[in-house]
């Protein structure tokens, strides 16, 4: 197996970020001096050979939506470039480790991000929850400017950059790209229609681009080591490493950086420890709560973008959560919508009607009031709340994992409804 | 009315700013800090951001770590995000209301704490999670909630 781990290679279990001085000695912003003598357009297009996906949950590729923004002197003005860093996904805490444990890989990032599409303005998106990380950040930040990484005339070079750090209050819709801007904004954050495309009108109507932590963190190591390393990181199709994480009733949850395309069984069995003794593995929602759930038949599939969705469900953002023998599939799934419809921003009527009515069918199975024709009903929901039917993903989203809970965990939807109980408590 | 205090406070964050409305979610923050929670003082905010107090309660209304209600001295927040709800969140919030004496969006009757429910912290890895304050707790059991709680008393 490759053993490179470009991403977490300076992170220190435990231990705190690497000061500037200390992450220069390590090389790095030797990649943002490598960047900066490069063009925008060779920066973009050395992304683009990387076939780097972002790893927002969407696996958009990333050159290619950078190809969309404006360029040259006729370009509208200011242009901003924004890291997603509000993962408020239930499962998800791989970027809280990026955060927290090397900021300034991230802020190269960003910087070089910025450069190849021009942007005048930075901002980092941060989650309320994640103190110590912001904490970390505005010390890197502060540094960066100091040592004129960031502001006027970067390094000599021309360029100019300020960026600042936006602390959300709390929702998750913001983590939608389109949300987040309104959220950036002031204005209340729900999503906007698209097109226009935010690369081209984003930030009050001029262009912005989104890019997830993970992402940006991979691009220093891409510039400075270039595309075809990138490839050689991965054991599949889709390049690069990928931060997995695994949580639930496992000996040793965590996150950790392994080769995109590793299986469900590594992940969990060698990584994660496997089960905890007097618990067995029922199944999986691999990539965050809005991603379908696999089974046992399903353990070797690579968790890679185009193997989970073959398999039925979505890498998402790769952070896996376990269902075992002695959790409720039921229960779990309601726990699940339960969320989905707290934090639906009510924006579209499908979403915001639909999914507690969802919750409310689910709660009454739990506790025993099941009836005849809840599971048709279900079904009939996961339908209308699928893709396309509503204003942005959230709802799709919300229903992945009821619609495979309906299919793989039936007969416990049943017995509930049956035997008016559930068994497991 | 604005203290003098928070009022410089948001002068400040403006200052960050070209757009005055980019600013009103910091400054709904600042409120909060000096305050415990957002009151009515909303409207005196509005007229800095250029915004309508309509806009502006549009906006508060939306993140739910803006408090429109008093709080206790301290804020528990509990995870029921899916990790936690999996490994123990349950018996984890039975073991705080009973502690406590209070239910999920209440607070104690000496004003020492209020027990909120959140979507996940992002600790999944250390699941069961809460969050005191600013200050986050994981792996919970029963028998270190006490000693936790006892450190707030
Ligand atoms: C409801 C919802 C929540 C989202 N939350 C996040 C998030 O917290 N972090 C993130 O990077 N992307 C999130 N996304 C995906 C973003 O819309 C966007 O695709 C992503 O930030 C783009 O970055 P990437 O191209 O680097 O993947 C969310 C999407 C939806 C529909
Ligand atoms: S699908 Fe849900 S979250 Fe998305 S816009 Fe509609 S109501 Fe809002």
């Amino acid at each position: 197996m490759n053993p490179e781990r470009p991403l977490t290679k300076n992170i220190q279990p435990g231990g705190g970020p690497l000061a500037i001085d200390e992450y220069e000695k390590r090389g790095g912003y030797e990649a943002l001096r490598k960047a900066l003598k490069m063009s925008p357009q060779q920066v973009q297009e050395e992304i683009k050979a990387s076939n780097l996906r972002g790893r927002g949950g969407a696996g958009f590729p990333t050159g290619a939506k950078w190809g969309f923004v404006p360029m040259g002197d006729d370009a509208p003005r200011p242009k901003y470039f924004l890291v997603n860093a509000d993962e408020m996904e239930p499962g998800a805490f791989k970027d809280r480790f990026l955060l927290e444990g090397d900021p300034h890989q991230m802020l190269e990032g960003a910087i070089i991000c910025a450069y190849a599409i021009q942007a005048d303005i930075a901002y980092i998106f941060l989650r309320w929850a994640y103190k110590l990380a912001g904490k970390r950040l505005r010390r890197a930040i502060a540094e960066a400017y100091e040592k004129k990484y960031l502001g006027k005339n970067i390094l000599g070079s021309g360029y100019s950059l300020e960026l600042d750090l936006h602390v959300s209050a709390g929702r998750y819709i913001c983590g939608e790209e389109t949300a987040l801007l309104n959220a950036m904004e002031g204005r209340r954050p729900v999503p906007r229609s698209k097109p226009p495309f935010p690369q081209v009108s984003g930030l009050w109507g001029r262009p912005a681009v989104v890019n997830s932590v993970e992402t940006v963190c991979n691009i220093p190591h891409i510039i400075k080591n270039g595309a075809d390393w990138f490839k050689g990181l991965s054991l599949s199709n889709d390049c690069g490493t990928k931060l997995y994480g695994v949580s639930g009733r496992v000996k040793k949850p965590g996150v950790w950086e392994l080769p995109m395309g590793v299986t469900i069984r590594e992940l969990i069995e060698e990584h994660a420890g496997g089960m905890q003794e007097g618990h067995s593995f029922r199944g999986v929602i691999p990539g965050g709560a809005s991603t379908d759930f696999l089974v046992k038949e399903h353990l070797d599939v690579k968790m890679d973008f185009d193997s989970v969705q073959k398999a039925g469900s979505r890498l998402g953002t790769g952070t896996m959560i376990i269902l075992d023998d002695k959790t409720c599939p039921v229960g779990m799934v309601h726990n699940l919508e339960k969320f989905f419809a707290r934090e639906s921003c009510g924006w579209c009527t499908p979403c915001r009607e639909g999914i507690p009515w969802i919750k409310k069918v689910l709660e009454a199975i739990e506790n025993g009031h099941g009836e005849t024709g809840d599971i048709e009903l279900l079904e009939h929901h996961c339908r209308l709340l699928g893709p396309g039917n509503t204003f942005c993903a959230f709802a799709p989203g919300a229903v992945e994992p009821l619609q495979s809970a309906l299919k793989f965990f039936r007969e416990d939807f049943e017995r509930h409804i049956r035997e008016k109980r559930c068994s497991y408590r | 009315m604005l203290t003098e205090e928070e009022r410089k406070e948001i002068q400040n964050e403006l200052k960050r700013h070209s757009h005055k409305q980019a600013a009103c979610v910091e400054a709904l923050k600042i409120v909060q800090r000096h305050r415990g929670w957002v009151s009515d003082e909303i409207k005196d905010i509005s007229e800095f951001l250029e915004m309508t107090t309509d806009e502006l309660d549009g906006v508060a209304t939306f993140y739910n770590q803006i408090f429109l209600k008093p709080v206790g001295k301290h804020v528990i927040r509990i995870c029921d995000g899916v990790s936690c709800w999996v490994t123990g969140h349950g018996p984890v919030l039975e073991h705080l209301k009973v502690s406590l004496g209070i239910n999920e969006g209440e607070t104690t009757p000496d004003g020492q704490f209020t027990l909120l429910p959140v979507s996940c912290l992002g600790a999944c890895d250390r699941a069961p999670a809460m969050m005191i304050d600013d200050e986050l707790y994981g792996d919970l059991t029963a028998g270190k909630i006490d000693e936790i709680l006892e450190r707030y008393k």
